[in-house]
């Protein structure tokens, strides 16, 4: 109990007096997560209106493989970028800039990318299917093109593309078992808040873990805080 | 009379293999007022969509302007912006009401889309409601912002499903009011669905009877009115047909 607040004091201290260690890792893992949601966004919204708004063969399969990778294990597609990007792996072998290297932020962004991706497209599908086809035929009597019609069905469901971004957010900034794989959590180089805790804890330097616990817990609470504010103000307007 | 402006050819429209339309032949003048008449699930918004060019017709084509529309053929967007629909419901965007009626010219690039916004939601009564979110709004107002959303984009055909249905007579007053001007004035076509036989008197300047997605009669106002060739069309004016 002692020692529980002994860390929680120590904690506070070191959030308050900028730690730079901690705010090392705290970058990094916004950084990290930050790309990676920009670039799961990128294609997933898109992906999502498509999968929502068009009828082809195969769609139904897409829609399946999509929902299987919104509930898929993290850690299973670590292990999939990890033998990804091994030496001996199909992208380890090729030497290129646009490859990123195993136990490097690059192998962390990609991962959390494929984790973030299906989150935000099949968060963005529901939502443009809750759109009211009349709406779409209403848009287009209007003289809307094609793509006029998807930039309307896209921001009548505005809330719920931006539930999807925050969705895709929180899926990746507390996901441990991934970026430790393929991050390698070193010290300095691919430390994110939670590896950070599951290596400070192990080390009994409690002070560090429970500020960064704070922090991750702070930034999960603004992002939903974020979204509900957003939502509101969409909602009673 | 004028060359139409539509001309319909052996059109037949399906949905999962049942047929729901079948019309042979219809022609629609420029500057008419059309009353599409007729029981429930006869075919008269199906009918509108076809002219809206929303969906190609399964069989047949629609000739409008001398442009082709049928099935494997979509219309230019140019000649297509020249129809809308003001739908039973009002299907508003969930923006503000100026947003809603400013919508139509915002696609169109119109330059000077804030004036126009103005005198159109004056012409509905609605200017001091501008800035109000669209969804907060009275079923009436509603329809009556629909209405000048359409209106705004100064269309040459103006296909109306029901604009009154379940509404107040002040309401209903006022949209009548504002069809005639806007067709007297702007010399826009209309067509116009209703359930209500004394709309279309009051209205049209044809009228049509569609039954099971046929067109049985069409005629003048007054020939319909007074001397109905089809009794079908005697029964339905004289309101003694059950639907
Ligand atoms: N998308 C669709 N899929 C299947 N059937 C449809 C579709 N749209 C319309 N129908 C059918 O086509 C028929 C004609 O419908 P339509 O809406 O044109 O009738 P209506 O004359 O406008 O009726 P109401 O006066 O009730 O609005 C109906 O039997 C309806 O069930
Ligand atoms: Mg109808």
């Amino acid at each position: 109990m002692n020692e529980m607040s002994q860390g929680f004091i120590q904690a506070i201290k070191l959030i308050v007096s900028s730690d730079p260690e901690l705010w090392q890792i705290v970058l990094l893992s916004l950084q990290v997560s930050g790309i990676a949601l920009f670039v799961s966004s990128t294609i997933g919204i898109p992906a999502g209106a498509f999968l929502a708004l068009s009828r082809f063969t195969g769609r139904r399969l897409l829609i399946v493989f999509l929902y299987t990778g919104m509930g898929f294990p993290p850690v299973v597609i670590g292990l999939f970028v990890y033998l990804l990007l091994s030496r001996s792996g199909p992208l380890g072998q090729i030497e290129s800039q646009l490859i990123p290297r195993l136990f490097t932020p690059g192998a962390m962004i990609l991962a959390q990318t494929i984790i973030a991706f299906p989150m935000v497209a099949g968060f963005t599908m529901a939502a443009v299917l809750g759109v009211d086809p009349k709406i779409r035929l209403q848009v287009r009597a209007l003289g809307a093109t094609r793509w006029q019609t998807t930039v309307a069905t896209l921001s009548e469901a505005r809330v719920g593309v931006l539930v999807a971004i925050v969705a895709g957010f929180g899926s990746i900034i507390s996901e441990v078992g991934a970026v430790m794989m393929v991050g390698g959590n070193i010290e300095n180089k691919t430390r994110v808040l939670t590896t950070a805790i599951v290596l400070e804890t192990r080390k009994g330097a409690f002070e560090l873990a429970i500020a960064l616990g704070i922090i991750l817990l702070w930034l999960t609470f603004m992002a939903n805080f974020v979204m509900l504010r957003l939502q509101g103000r969409t909602v009673d307007e | 009379m004028n060359n139409p402006i539509y001309q319909l050819h052996n059109i037949r429209q399906l949905y999962r293999k049942r047929e729901v339309l079948q019309v042979d032949q219809l022609e629609i003048y420029p500057g008419e007022i059309l009353a599409l008449v007729g029981p429930s699930g006869a075919g008269k918004s199906t009918l509108l969509r076809l002219l809206n060019f929303l969906e190609p017709p399964s069989e047949g084509r629609i000739i409008f302007h001398g442009t082709t529309f049928r099935q494997g053929k979509e219309m230019p967007t140019s000649l297509r912006r020249r129809v809308t629909t003001v739908f039973q419901q009002p299907y508003l965007l969930n923006r503000t009401v100026a947003a809603n009626v400013q919508y139509g010219l915002r696609l169109r690039k119109n330059p000077n889309s804030h004036a126009l916004v103005e005198a159109a939601l004056a012409q509905v009564g609605l200017d001091h409601l501008a800035q109000q979110r669209a969804r907060t709004l009275s079923g009436g107002e509603g329809q009556r912002v629909a209405l000048a959303r359409a209106l705004v984009t100064q269309p040459e055909v103006l296909l109306l499903d029901e604009p009154t249905a379940n509404l107040d007579p002040y309401n209903v007053g006022m949209i009548e009011k504002i069809i005639a001007e806007t067709n007297r004035e702007q010399k826009t076509t209309v067509v116009l669905v209703t359930h209500n036989v004394f709309q279309a008197k009051r209205l049209a300047h044809r009228v049509a009877l569609m039954l099971d997605g046929s067109i049985i009669e069409i005629n003048d106002v007054d020939t319909i009115f007074e001397s109905p060739s089809d009794p079908r069309t005697a029964a339905f004016i004289g309101g003694k047909m059950v639907y």
